[in-house]
């Protein structure tokens, strides 16, 4: 159904309707390059100030221009909140904001859209001089009108047209100022909001800026017949807002790490965007390295001389750090590695999110290579999983593998303000002589780990090697050696292991259904053991925060269920497909993992979307898997 | 030395050091094998210099030649196939004030470890690079390296390496931002030791092509040359190597101004002799360790300035 509003003298106006909502999801498309993400990001930022629980996630398009006014070209800004806490991306849109019908119909042909969301749609290409244009649009909303969205077309061009030249640049403040009116947001806060993502360009760009905004606002107030509410809580405590990779490299800061070296990749490169702006002030280097392999090379280099240094990747990149990473583990150099997963194998999905990688930086490495990989769940987690990767990178003088993904990366989340402490921080280089007969690795037996002495230190020289060596590090092939060698790099992964706590149960502590996650899939996957468990479904969930080495006490928890499920954005093959028997079944990373190493018979859902799990699907999975239970139990 | 643990109130430069306080394992290459006087040379050279132990590292990759660091007693970093720049540089960005010497083979630095290999050069950063050139792989047993000659019969290329080699000379020099390039010859030991100071004094990154012979798997390639001086041609400057006790043996000399690049590129492209001595030296070049030095900051600063960083992203 369409209508156009058409604006109305203020006497004759009726009072908008105001619908009340405790959450709401909305999206702004455009073109890339229209700055839709600007205006969800500002909004995003504007609402968790407010008080919402907000989550944001960018829409991207694969390529950085790809032809304008096409359905796989959508670029912009999905935000979700809420009156609550919001954990994740939630299901369907509700409101939608279109700079034109194409990267709307883009949307719609993704199932993006609830069925009765709003849309708010540009509509000078209903009047473009280009019949071709014209044509696509009655054709897309002959297509639209089939739905039971509300179309609304805005005369966004014309309007912007009155205060700027180029209304490609402006419309996204426009739209701005149409959702600062639907739901009354606080135009000082947007403000400033503005003020600070245009903190570079001149005071005459961030005036147009504002100026346009309020545009909208006007247009929206004369002619919009409704209003949503969400109510807000002024927080209580101070929050921050910002995206995964931001938390990353604010955490790298924290940790007092002071050498990242990185080869720019999606999802991962704009934690070094952040960095490569302030980590000088922070006495920290960012160093763009030839390739992946010089950059974790340049990483260890750094390390191996003093404080732990990281490197940044995404899945290829970490491909090719593998042989280093074994280097690495062997001559025990202390390194934290992030990988921002996205989808794979190869290039795959650069901009989507994927958990594809676990196995590959659990096992990646030919060789015995253990190493610690650790998986934040959210925002705040990318923020202080770094200062304890670094932490145990030196405690154990080992490999920290930090994995993150796509979906983490561009989502925003409101969080507890970090309080920061000096013993995060990286300790100053400690350059006294080495105790007098102290070998290269000295392993205490109970723990595997051995003192480290780094370049400048009197006494303590010797050569590291990635042959195979002694306490001395003098390189000794004999198999009582290695054998031993090998053992202490184990040992200290299962003294790790004793120090973790036994991961929190979601729900009951037992029940029928246990669903196991791990990283950004957390949010999404308690919502959906919330909505089954309001159903009456006896599900609860627990969410693994390090892989290696696995949290202890879960072969006892899983036999409290009678059902034990991962749930992964990661491939597995679907019982029933063809040629599928529970002999030849390819399952999810985790489930293989905890199969492994229980001896449990779990199950998995797995799938791989392209993009977050949505709560929904997941909520589906669970009826599911509790309706086989009941079905085998009658 | 005497022993800072005996006497540990001695203040540093009241230490010096003789040729033991540098000597580590005992070398394991082929009795004969060049490998060995680079090795001499270098001790030699750290004896010169007086460089303490603790400050300096050796970085080296995979190869017989990259055993070397085993064979010293300073800091040393045996690492990985063709990556030992990439861990120098690591080190001497994060610890400027240590001394670091790079030591490659030639499939470790023209072959798996090139791309590093280029990019090095044009980083610039203060340090010497040492490339071991046999012109063979002699750990993995015979194969064919970039620098294999043409015709040269190897396990790999059994009828003779079907290309020319590659010329590690012309590569660096070609390469933006060079700033020292040096070929040397591990029979000639006063000028391996000449070229390796005139490399150590260098601001900047120092690569040096030594021509080593490998009596295993390369014998007889350099013979010639080792019997008749008048093979090589030295070059010679004021500001080149100085190696006077030469004068005698090599009358083949080339007056050569290391600041002229353009003739350093002829001389090195000409292939009918062999021609040792410093072809480019330029101190004036950009230099990525100096581009990149962060200030000093103490915890306490660190932890104000993030606070300063969260407040822009507060609630
Ligand atoms: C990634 C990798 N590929 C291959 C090898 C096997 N390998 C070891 S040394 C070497 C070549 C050695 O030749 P060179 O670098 O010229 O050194 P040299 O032994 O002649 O001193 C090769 C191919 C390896 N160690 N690692
Ligand atoms: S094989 Fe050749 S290079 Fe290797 S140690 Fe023997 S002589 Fe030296
Ligand atoms: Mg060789």
């Amino acid at each position: 159904m369409t209508a156009v509003a058409a604006p109305a003298s203020p006497e004759l106006r009726i009072a908008p309707t105001v619908l009340n909502r405790a959450e709401h999801t909305i999206e702004i498309v455009s073109d890339a390059g229209e700055g839709a993400q600007k205006c969800g990001q500002i909004f995003g930022a504007v609402s968790a100030k407010m008080g919402n629980g907000v989550w944001t996630v960018e829409i991207i398009p694969a390529e950085i221009q790809p032809p304008p006014r096409t359905a796989e070209g959508a670029s912009g800004n999905r935000v979700r909140f809420g009156t609550g806490p919001v954990t994740n991306g939630g299901d369907e849109t509700n409101l939608v904001i279109a700079f034109n019908e194409q990267v709307l119909l883009g949307r719609h042909r993704l199932g993006a859209l609830a069925s009765d969301a709003i849309v708010l749609l540009e509509n000078s290409w209903a009047t473009s001089s280009n019949p071709d244009i014209r044509s696509a649009w009655d054709k897309t909303l002959a297509e639209l009108s089939t739905t039971s969205y509300r179309i609304i077309e805005v005369p966004m061009e014309q309007q912007c047209l009155t205060i700027d030249e180029n209304p490609r640049k402006g419309k996204n403040m426009f739209a701005l100022g149409l959702l600062a009116y639907i739901y009354d947001r606080s135009l000082e806060r947007i403000d400033e909001q503005i003020a600070y993502a245009f903190r570079k360009k001149s005071e005459e760009v961030y005036n147009r800026n504002v100026a346009l905004m309020r545009l909208g606002v006007e247009w929206a107030a004369a002619n919009l017949d409704f209003r949503i509410e969400v109510p807000t809580h002024p927080p209580t405590e101070a929050l921050v807002v910002m995206n995964g990779n931001e938390a990353l490299g604010m955490g790298a800061l924290a940790s007092g790490m002071e050498l990242c070296a990185m080869y720019p990749i999606t999802p991962a490169t704009s934690v070094s965007h952040y960095l490569a702006e302030v980590f000088s002030k922070f006495g920290g280097i960012l160093h763009q390295a030839e390739d992946e392999i010089a950059a974790v090379g340049v990483a260890i280099g750094a390390s191996y001389s003093g404080k732990v240094a990281f490197t940044i990747t995404s899945g290829p990149g970490f491909a090719l750090k593998t042989e280093f990473i074994g280097l690495a583990v062997i001559t025990e150099t202390p390194l934290v590695i992030i990988d921002v997963q996205r989808g794979g194998p190869s290039t795959g999905l650069p901009t989507k999110v994927e958990q594809s990688d676990l196995l590959a930086a659990l096992f990646a490495e030919p060789g015995d290579a253990p190493r610690v990989v650790i998986a934040p769940a959210t925002i705040e987690e990318c923020f202080h999983v770094v200062v304890t990767a670094r932490q145990i990178a030196e405690t154990f003088r080992t490999v920290v593998i930090i994995l993150s993904d796509a979906n983490l990366s561009t989502g925003v989340q409101p969080f507890p303000r970090p309080q920061l402490k000096k013993e995060w921080l990286a300790p100053e280089l400690d350059l006294a002589p080495v105790k007098q007969g102290q070998r290269p690795y000295e392993w205490d037996a109970r723990t595997g780990t051995s003192p480290r002495s780094i370049p400048g230190q009197p006494g303590g020289m010797f050569t590291v090697t990635g042959l195979s060596h002694d306490e001395g590090s003098k390189v000794a092939y004999g198999a009582g050696v290695h054998q031993r060698a090998t053992t202490m790099r184990s040992r200290k992964l299962a003294v790790l292991q004793q120090t973790l706590l036994r991961p929190a149960i979601n729900g009951d502590q037992d029940g029928d259904l246990l669903v196991v996650g791990w990283g950004s899939t957390k949010g999404a996957i308690e919502e959906a053991v919330e909505r089954a468990r309001a159903e009456g479904i006896r599900a609860s969930s627990v969410h693994l925060t390090f892989l290696s080495p696995l949290q202890p006490g879960l072969k006892e928890i899983f036999s409290r269920f009678r059902k034990v499920m991962t749930v992964e954005i990661n491939y597995s093959d679907q019982p029933g497909d063809p040629f599928i028997t529970e002999e030849n079944r390819r399952r999810g990373q985790l489930a293989m993992l905890l199969r492994a190493q229980t001896l449990c018979d779990v199950d998995c859902w797995t799938r791989v979307p392209g993009e977050p799990l949505r709560p929904g699907f997941i909520h589906q999975a669970i009826r599911d898997a509790a309706l086989t239970l009941t079905g085998a139990r009658p | 030395m005497t022993q800072c643990a005996i006497l540990p109130m001695l203040d540093d430069d009241e230490r010096e050091f003789a040729l033991g306080d540098y000597e580590g394992a005992v070398a394991r290459w082929c009795p004969g094998c060049g490998d060995h006087s680079v090795l001499t040379a270098v001790e030699k050279l750290l004896v010169a210099e007086q460089l303490k132990p603790e400050q300096t590292v050796f970085v080296s990759g995979i190869g017989c030649s990259s055993r070397f660091p085993h064979y010293l007693k300073t800091y040393g970093f045996h690492g990985l196939h063709g990556r030992a720049l990439p861990v120098a540089t690591g080190v001497k960005l994060h610890r400027p004030d240590l001394d670091v010497f790079v030591v490659m083979g030639d499939g470790d630095c023209c072959s798996i470890g090139a791309a590093h290999w280029i990019h090095a050069i044009r980083y610039n950063i203060h340090m010497v690079a040492m490339l071991l050139d046999n012109s063979i792989y002699g750990l993995t047993k015979k194969q064919t390296s970039p620098t294999t000659p043409q015709g040269f019969k190897t396990n790999t290329q059994p009828f003779g390496s079907f290309l020319p080699p590659l010329n590690p000379l012309t590569t660096t020099l070609g390469t933006t931002n060079v700033s020292f390039v040096a070929q040397t010859a591990e029979w000639v030991p006063a000028h391996l030791y000449a070229t390796l100071r005139a490399a150590y004094r260098h601001q900047g990154f120092s690569f040096v092509r030594i021509l080593q012979r490998c009596p295993m798997y390369t014998q007889g390639m350099y013979e010639a040359a080792v019997r008749d001086p008048g093979m090589i041609e030295l070059l010679v400057h004021d500001d080149g190597v100085v190696a006077p006790e030469l004068d005698k043996i090599y009358r083949n000399r080339a007056t050569h101004d290391p600041s002229d690049l353009d003739s350093a590129r002829r001389l090195a492209e000409d292939s009918t002799r062999i021609r040792l001595g410093l072809f480019y030296r330029n101190e004036s070049r950009a230099r990525y360790d100096l581009l990149r030095k962060p200030p000093k900051v103490t915890s306490s600063e660190r932890i104000a300035l993030l606070n300063q960083e969260l407040d822009h992203y507060a609630v």
